[in-house]
């Protein structure tokens, strides 16, 4: 015998469950998993992601897949997609990274500049 | 509670079970597990989602990517392509074939995206058989909110100001029949409702059985609280076994839940549900025989008055809708009947679930606003006639409407503007024609179907309609006479007013709605002894034209039957007598010289 108040614990519960099929309104992330990415290390990014989402209960934030995007020497690539669209590109990922990514951009909305494509390209030219 | 990354919707309808549906699924878990994904991957069953014609249907979430005509052999690159790499199997997207430019979310496909689901809110979304995930929904939200803030009367006036009408074929306003039953006095009553579904080739209601049965249940708990009844019974065909189980499943999910049975949600509001297994006659589609039926007796229709809302099943006061009358009441409840007209048009508010069949790309399931147009249903979400055919018409309500002709393309869908139009909106069945149909075979169709389902209580139906298939025999066999048209006629218009009920009434329909538009058509048969789409076989003949034949004679060495003769380089000849009318001579001819008239 339910209560009302059981029947929203359990729509709550089960929304968590559900966000990922539905459009979330905030933010989405990409993990590039084509081959070149897998083979980098994206699994364990991946797996990263979700824990950390998790643990910090946004699970309205789907981590999604995506095939090669064509920069396989900066593999594993995560991108994190805003609401409006626009998109931040991490590269060489690993697991400390993307932590630090769910905590930073997608819990509190700041950028980690130093993992972007862009710090990475600046930085190789330098050495060069 | 464990987190997916990604979610399989697999289709088990019935449309898509009979395609292997439950071996694909197999498949799905089977290479999940063999790629150590079962922690991130969940496989789950839904309802129908709508596009049949390109089933079996699986659908990967987050990334809302629908692949289409899914065999058991493709799970496997499903699997390693889509869900360990990441890229969409391309070649079994949905409108692969169709655009360069391929659609990989399921929200951009044309054929959802002018589609407005109410009723269909969860088929394909959820799994079926799991009431949390209705709930998630916001399922049984709407009954929540009745049994603890609203009184029966309010809940009467809400479905009343909503402007609801029924889904199963009448359009009789929901929120009346509700005050009408309520108004009734009694200490038993019913509800009940009407998942029959007799009109062929209509699957509006088994889907919806099928992919969200708790919306179902939840809406007649709303009903039973809204007139004082505690008891609910569905009237389902035995041939719906998929919906059957999962009705099973949902009303013993709802008893343990508490949200069917004793002391719902702890309000003091009790109510229980039972199915009953109908063995799939129309005429019990009817109200009073389906209640007849239900009783145990013979499903035969009886006179109204008294109406059911008065005296109904046992003799008690009764409500019965449809399936996706109910459907949309949940809805209802939780948006408020000012958001409910808002969509549709003045005299007909919300959506229509139509079965799409016949000569069209897209077959399948769509529901609409009311008010789209014919040419939008037909062209941007059914995708056209295939083979570059031209539309002739399309006939909604099955054996008891009529069909609506090119020219009226653009009248938007609504009861009133279908009725006038001669057809009706029946229960959804909406069957597309083109060039090649024949519209006296088509109404001979739809008659031969009411004969034979006729109960045989009334004379009219029971007499009168064979008579009128014979007439219609008649002239698709080439022996129509003069006065045969007027004949038709005259029995049409009889049978209408004297029938008993509303199988008899409208059995008629189909022939005075092609005769209406349609009418050179039975002329041509009658008069001219020729059927234009060149259908009825009886009256077509093959013809050598003698100025083409060069008399090389291979027709007449492929004529099964020895028809054709003649003389080295002279023109050939058919003996009308002999030939069968297979057409293999016009296939194998090389100068067209052989022609079909
Ligand atoms: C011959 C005949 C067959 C019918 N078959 C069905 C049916 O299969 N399903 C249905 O819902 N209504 C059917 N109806 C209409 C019902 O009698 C009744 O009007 C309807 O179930 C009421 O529900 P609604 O007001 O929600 O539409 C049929 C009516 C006739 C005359
Ligand atoms: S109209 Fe036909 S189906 Fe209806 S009661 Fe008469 S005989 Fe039976
Ligand atoms: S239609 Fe068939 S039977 Fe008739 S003449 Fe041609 S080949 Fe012979």
């Amino acid at each position: 015998m339910k209560s009302i108040q059981e029947l929203e614990e359990i729509r709550n519960r089960m929304r968590d469950q559900m966000a990922t099929r539905e459009k979330s309104g905030g933010y989405r992330i990409v993990v590039g998993m084509a081959t070149c990415g897998i083979a980098a290390g994206a699994r364990p990014v991946m797996r990263a992601l979700i824990e950390e989402l998790q643990k910090r209960n946004r699970n309205d934030v789907p981590v999604t897949m995506t095939g090669c995007i064509g920069v396989c020497r900066l593999e594993p690539i995560v991108e994190v997609i805003a609401a409006d669209g626009s998109k931040t590109t991490y590269v060489k990922m690993d697991e400390n990274k993307a932590r630090r990514v769910v905590a930073e951009h997608i819990i509190n909305g700041n950028v980690c500049v130093d993992l972007t494509i862009g710090a990475a390209e600046k930085q190789a030219k330098s050495k060069e | 509670m464990h987190f997916y990354r990604a979610h399989v919707l697999c289709c088990a309808g019935t449309g898509c079970t009979s395609s292997k549906s439950l071996d694909i699924i197999s498949n799905f878990e089977k290479y999940i597990k063999e790629n150590q994904l079962e922690n991130e991957v969940k496989v789950i069953k839904t309802g129908c989602f709508g596009l049949c014609a390109e089933g079996p249907i699986v659908v990967v979430y987050p990334e809302g990517t629908m692949y289409v005509r899914v065999s058991p052999a493709d799970v496997k690159e499903i699997v390693e392509e889509h869900l360990v790499k990441g890229r969409a199997v391309q070649r079994l997207l949905a409108g692969h074939d169709k655009t360069a430019e391929v659609s990989q979310s399921l929200d951009n496909i044309e054929f959802f995206t002018r589609q407005k689901r109410i009723a269909l809110r969860n088929c394909g979304v959820i799994n079926p058989e799991c009431i949390d995930e209705y709930i998630a929904r916001d399922g049984y939200s709407a009954l929540a909110k009745v049994l603890t803030q609203m009184t029966p009367q309010q809940v009467i006036d809400e479905v009343t100001a909503s402007n609801l009408r029924g889904r199963g074929g009448a359009g009789f306003p929901t929120g009346r029949k509700w005050q009408f039953a309520a108004n009734s006095k009694g200490d038993i009553k019913y509800v009940c409702c009407n998942a029959d579904e007799g009109d062929p080739g209509a699957f509006m209601d088994r889907s919806i059985l099928e992919g969200d049965p708790h919306s179902v249940i939840e809406a007649m708990t709303i009903a039973g609280y809204a007139i004082g009844a505690n008891h609910g019974l569905i009237y389902i065909r035995a041939e719906y076994p998929i919906a059957v189980q999962r009705l099973k499943i949902a009303i013993q999910q709802a008893n343990e839940y508490g949200l069917l049975g004793e002391n719902i949600l702890g309000t003091g509001f009790s109510f229980d549900l039972q199915i009953r297994l109908g063995a799939g006659a129309f005429v019990c589609g009817e109200e009073t025989a389906l209640m007849t039926s239900i009783e145990g007796k013979r499903g035969e229709p009886r006179v109204r008055p008294p109406f059911p809302a008065v005296k109904g099943l046992f003799g008690k006061p009764t409500v019965l809708n449809n399936v996706e009358t109910y459907a949309n009441i949940p809805v209802i409840i939780l948006k408020g009947a000012e958001w409910f007209n808002t969509i549709g048009t003045e005299r007909s508010k919300g959506t229509k679930v139509f079965a799409v069949g016949g000569n069209i790309v897209n077959t399948g399931l769509v529901e609409i606003a009311m008010g789209t147009t014919l040419r939008e249903i037909v062209y941007d979400i059914g995708g056209g006639i295939p083979n570059g055919k031209k539309f002739k018409a399309a006939q909604t309500g099955g054996p008891s409407g009529g069909c609506i002709p090119a020219e009226h393309l653009d009248t938007p869908i609504e009861y009133d503007t279908l009725t006038k139009l001669g057809s009706m909106m029946g229960s959804g069945g909406l069957i597309v024609l083109d060039e090649d149909n024949c519209m006296v075979d088509i109404a001979k169709f739809f008659l031969e179907f009411t004969v034979d389902e006729s109960c045989g209580k009334c004379p009219p139906c029971r007499i009168g309609t064979k008579r009128m298939l014979e007439l219609l025999e008649k002239i698709t066999s080439g022996d129509g006479e003069d006065g045969d048209i007027e004949k038709l006629e005259e029995l049409a218009k009889s049978i209408s007013k004297s029938a008993l009920c509303g199988l008899g009434q409208t059995a008629p329909n189909p022939v005075l709605s092609t005769l209406r538009y349609f009418r050179h058509e039975y002329e041509a048969h009658v008069y001219d002894k020729k059927c234009p789409a060149g259908v009825c076989k009886a009256m077509l003949h093959y013809h050598i034209i003698a100025d083409k034949c060069i008399g090389c004679g291979l027709c007449a060495r492929k004529c099964p039957t020895s028809a054709i003769s003649g003389d080295k380089k002279q023109p050939h000849v058919i003996d009308q007598s002999k030939c069968i009318k297979c057409g293999v001579c016009m296939e194998s001819c090389k100068f067209a010289a052989i022609y079909r008239g």
